[in-house]
């Protein structure tokens, strides 16, 4: 095993299981699993597409007739049923990522013993954390595609730069799945759980999804600006209404950060949970 | 032997904060033995085999498995072992086909070496026609024999064994007992854990018996029974506990040694039956006399005044 | 269908865990509501009123309100009769322990139900107080919409109930949230009239329990009752009531009694 010579090369304090760094090679086995268990439940993967696509013809077509054209980013203004899809992607992309990063992975965490299965076999806990949020990236990487041909069949894809729509949603994915493990590994039971949607249903509902953030006073629109999907939603709006600047590196910077720093803090505190 | 063994430990220790679970024990495996853990629940036995099995850090003393040390090379180490671990933990969501597959990948193993080893290893523990049924609605006899098919997967030099066949009806108990033999006749080294001793009678070359964290006897079943216990035991049972206490005083002395638990009076002897017929002259009237080999049980008795079973 | 105690003594039982649990409840049944109202009423409902002024003849807030009062009971009333009932006849199968007591399948078929409605008509009053002070309800008739609404939730739950009896997993279940109740939510009148619909799909909706109870909700909330349109849909509502009872009564005996 070849890993074994990069091991020896540091020594470790006591009373540690050296965080051997998450291999590629085998964090992969952990998506192969997640996809093995899909295989059974296939219409649960395609059933996860359609909720984004009701909303956008319910809210962005049936309300967006009522609400016309509105100013986009840049100021040009759109119809409802534009500004409402990159939205709606955006969310979409936290809503996935987080439901498999928390519910998904408490369940295996704390019930069904999947990980210490897992951590039996050569795989680590970064292994795990890592497998986990690359599952989750690739389902949302699905969704994300999906969704964008349909917007585009709707004519509601104004720029070519719409194409990075998918990667900013796999972005988005990331940042919330940093933050989903993280939270995860602080639950005790599924009672937790109503925080997590305590945190979901505002930031779908409230992120500028639906309205501008001219809607808002002064003071809360900052407030807003500050959140996560904000960012996200900003930045596929942007990408799909070809407003392209520099400025939007900052979403894109902040939510790798998140994802970034969720994945480390929860892989080091998976560490102490599941081996202690 | 001059191979290095496959198992030492030396004063390893586990502490949960300040709670010790694993008190200074010392102890040593060699290839191709079956060696036991044989202690009441609580012992320490499942913390000694999750730092074996390099899944729980070492708090003090030292640990070589395979010759490598679990802190450094887990990965390395766990590549080579085998885990039946106390629970089940088999894949819920797949099948029985499927968790040996998703198991063998986890070990980097090729499809094709998975598909062969895997009908091999169901064939072997008997569950060769249940591939595709899901795992849930398994007996828990066929879930064991399932995890320890898992466990096989990687071809291990080391199989762990954690209580394998607690919980299990004694039918299902016999056939677990009987593959882990044809194991050890393949070779395999065991290492379980138990607190029943009739299975550490059957299965174990050498085993060291546990209780509260330390190591308070070593050898082969054998042994133990010769060094610690007498012959044969006398179990006496009397209708009620005012009988039962009153016998104590006027059996002392019938045997080598009288042990009163809650149900009954042990006594130990060298001679059985010559025992039995001296209490019977005493006029002592118990509900039944039994007159039995000594066990395993008796050693633990013997050297913690606790039997196995809580 | 007279309540027999029997019954009330499930809905007690119910009462007894719901203290454990009512946190997430009055979340997804009263808080997450609310923030629809809030974001959609208000944020949303400000720039429909900016370009189209009224919507049905009322402001846009006025006419989400009673939408999502009685969507948000649909949605209680399912969440809380698949799953729960899942727990009962497989999970933990406290269903088993209490049939058998001198308590009948019925009798707890009848007690859960009922105990959806119990807490629709919780959620709904407290609701309903937001939307008046919000300004959503322009009617003191409005009342009356928190026994539409319950009456919504009943003609779901019976349903749904019944069919939960059958399963043997919940694998079907976040189909039927997916693909029966997020559809409905989103297309029965709660956020824009069906009459904006495509002429297809609009009898579909007019279909849907979803439909005739935020009719019932809007007559009453927004003042305009008509009389006999108001007597149709509360038939048709407790016409799912009625035969979702009946089919529940047998498939709990038939899962717990067989
Ligand atoms: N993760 C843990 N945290 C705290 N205490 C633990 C933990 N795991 C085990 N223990 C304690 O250590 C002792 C030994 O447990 P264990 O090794 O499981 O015993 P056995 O397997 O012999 O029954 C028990 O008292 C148990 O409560
Ligand atoms: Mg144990």
């Amino acid at each position: 095993m070849t890993e074994s010579l990069a091991d020896l090369a540091s020594a470790v304090p006591r009373g540690r299981i050296l965080p051997v760094g998450p291999s590629r090679r085998r964090s992969v086995h952990v998506i192969e699993r997640n996809a093995l268990a899909y295989r059974r439940m296939w219409y649960v993967f395609l059933t996860g597409f359609f909720e984004p696509l009701l909303y956008l013809l319910s809210i962005g077509v049936g309300v967006g007739a009522l609400v016309g054209r509105l100013p986009g980013p840049g100021g040009r203004l759109v119809t409802y049923e534009a500004f409402v899809a990159p939205g709606l992607l955006a969310a979409a992309a936290m809503n996935g990522s987080v439901f498999d990063t928390t519910f998904n992975f408490f369940v295996k965490y704390k019930y069904a013993g999947t990980y210490d299965a897992m951590l039996a076999t050569p795989l680590g806990v970064g292994d795990v954390a890592h497998g986990e949020v690359g599952w989750a990236l690739l389902r949302g990487t699905v969704y994300a595609a999906a969704f964008l041909l349909t917007m585009a069949a709707l004519g509601l894809v104004a720029s070519p730069w719409g194409v990075l729509a998918v990667p900013a949603a796999v972005l988005i994915g990331y940042g919330f799945a940093g933050l989903g493990l993280a939270a995860t590994t602080w639950m005790r039971s599924f009672v937790d759980f109503d925080f997590v949607n305590l945190a979901l249903v505002p930031l779908f509902l409230f992120s500028a999804t639906f309205f501008p953030l001219s809607r808002y006073p002064n003071g809360v629109a900052w407030g807003v600006r500050l959140t996560p999907l904000y960012q996200g939603v900003n930045l596929e709006r942007s990408l799909v209404l070809g407003d392209i600047r520099w400025t939007l590196l900052v979403p894109a910077v902040y939510l790798g950060a998140l994802g970034w720093g969720g994945v480390r803090v929860a892989s080091s505190r998976l560490a102490r949970l599941l081996q202690p | 032997m001059c191979a290095p063994p496959l198992v030492q430990g030396r004063a390893l220790t586990k502490r949960f904060g300040t709670y010790i679970a694993v008190d200074q024990i010392d102890f040593k495996v060699e290839r191709g033995e079956a060696f036991g853990f044989l202690g009441p629940n609580g012992a320490g036995k499942t913390s000694t085999m999750r730092m074996i099995g390099c899944v729980s850090p070492v708090s003090g003393g030292e640990l070589s498995v395979l010759g490598m040390d679990p802190a450094l090379q887990g990965p390395a180490i766990r590549s080579r072992l085998g885990v039946v671990p106390q629970e089940d933990n088999l894949d819920t969501e797949l099948t029985v086909w499927d968790n040996m597959a998703i198991y063998g990948r986890y070990f980097g193993l090729p499809r094709s070496v998975i598909r062969e080893r895997a009908q091999e290893l169901l064939d072997f523990v008997q569950l060769g026609d249940r591939r595709q049924d899901r795992v849930d609605p398994l007996s828990g006899g066929m879930k064991r024999r399932l995890t320890i098919a898992r466990a096989l997967v990687n071809q291990p030099e080391l199989l762990l064994l954690d209580e394998p066949t607690t919980g299990l009806d004694p039918q299902a108990r016999h056939l677990v007992w009987e593959r882990l033999y044809q194991l050890k006749l393949q070779g395999v080294t065991l290492v379980l854990t138990t607190h029943y001793m009739d299975e550490a009678e059957q299965l174990c070359d050498r085993l060291v018996i546990m209780d509260r964290a330390r190591i308070v006897a070593e050898g082969s079943p054998r042994e133990l029974i010769q060094l610690h216990s007498t012959r044969e035991v006398v179990e006496l049972r009397f209708a009620t506990a005012e009988e039962r206490r009153d016998a104590l005083p006027l059996l002392n002395g019938s045997g080598e040694r009288v042990e009163m638990l809650p149900d009954r009076i042990l006594v130990y002897t060298g001679d059985g039956d010559g025992t039995a017929e001296l209490v019977a002259r005493d006029g002592l009237r118990p509900a039944s006399v039994l007159v039995r080999r000594s066990t395993l049980e008796d050693v633990f008795l013997i050297l913690t005044g606790r039997t196995l079973e809580d | 269908m007279a309540v027999a105690p029997p019954m009330l003594r499930v809905l007690e039982r119910e009462a007894i865990v719901f203290r454990k649990l009512w946190r997430g409840s009055a979340f997804s049944s009263f808080v997450t509501p609310v923030m629809f109202l809030a974001a959609i009423g208000l944020g949303l409902g400000g720039l429909v009123e900016r370009r189209t002024g009224h919507v049905a003849g009322v402001g846009y807030l006025a006419f989400v309100a009673p939408g999502l009062l009685a969507a948000s009971a649909m949605q209680t009333a399912a969440g809380s009769s698949l799953w729960p009932v899942m727990a009962g006849t497989k999970w933990i199968r406290t269903y088993h322990a209490v049939v058998a007591t001198p308590l009948s399948a019925a009798d707890l078929y009848g007690g859960t139900v009922l105990w959806v409605g119990v807490r629709a008509t919780a959620a709904a009053s407290a609701f309903l107080a937001v939307a008046v002070l919000l300004g959503g309800v322009p009617s003191p008739w409005g009342i009356l919409a928190v026994p539409a609404a319950t009456l919504g939730a009943l003609a779901f739950a019976a349903p749904l109930a019944a069919y939960a009896a059958t399963q043997d997993t919940d694998l079907t279940f976040p189909v039927i949230m997916r693909l029966g109740i997020v559809p409905l939510f989103l297309f029965s009148g709660t956020f824009f009239p069906i009459s904006q619909l495509p002429s297809w799909l609009r009898p579909v909706s007019v279909a849907s329990p979803l439909w005739h109870a935020i009719e019932l909700c809007r007559q009453a909330t927004t003042g305009t009752p008509r009389w006999a349109a108001a007597t149709g849909h509360t038939a048709v509502l407790i016409a799912c009531v009625a035969a979702g009872w009946r089919w529940g009564t047998r498939t709990f005996a038939r899962r717990l009694t067989p």
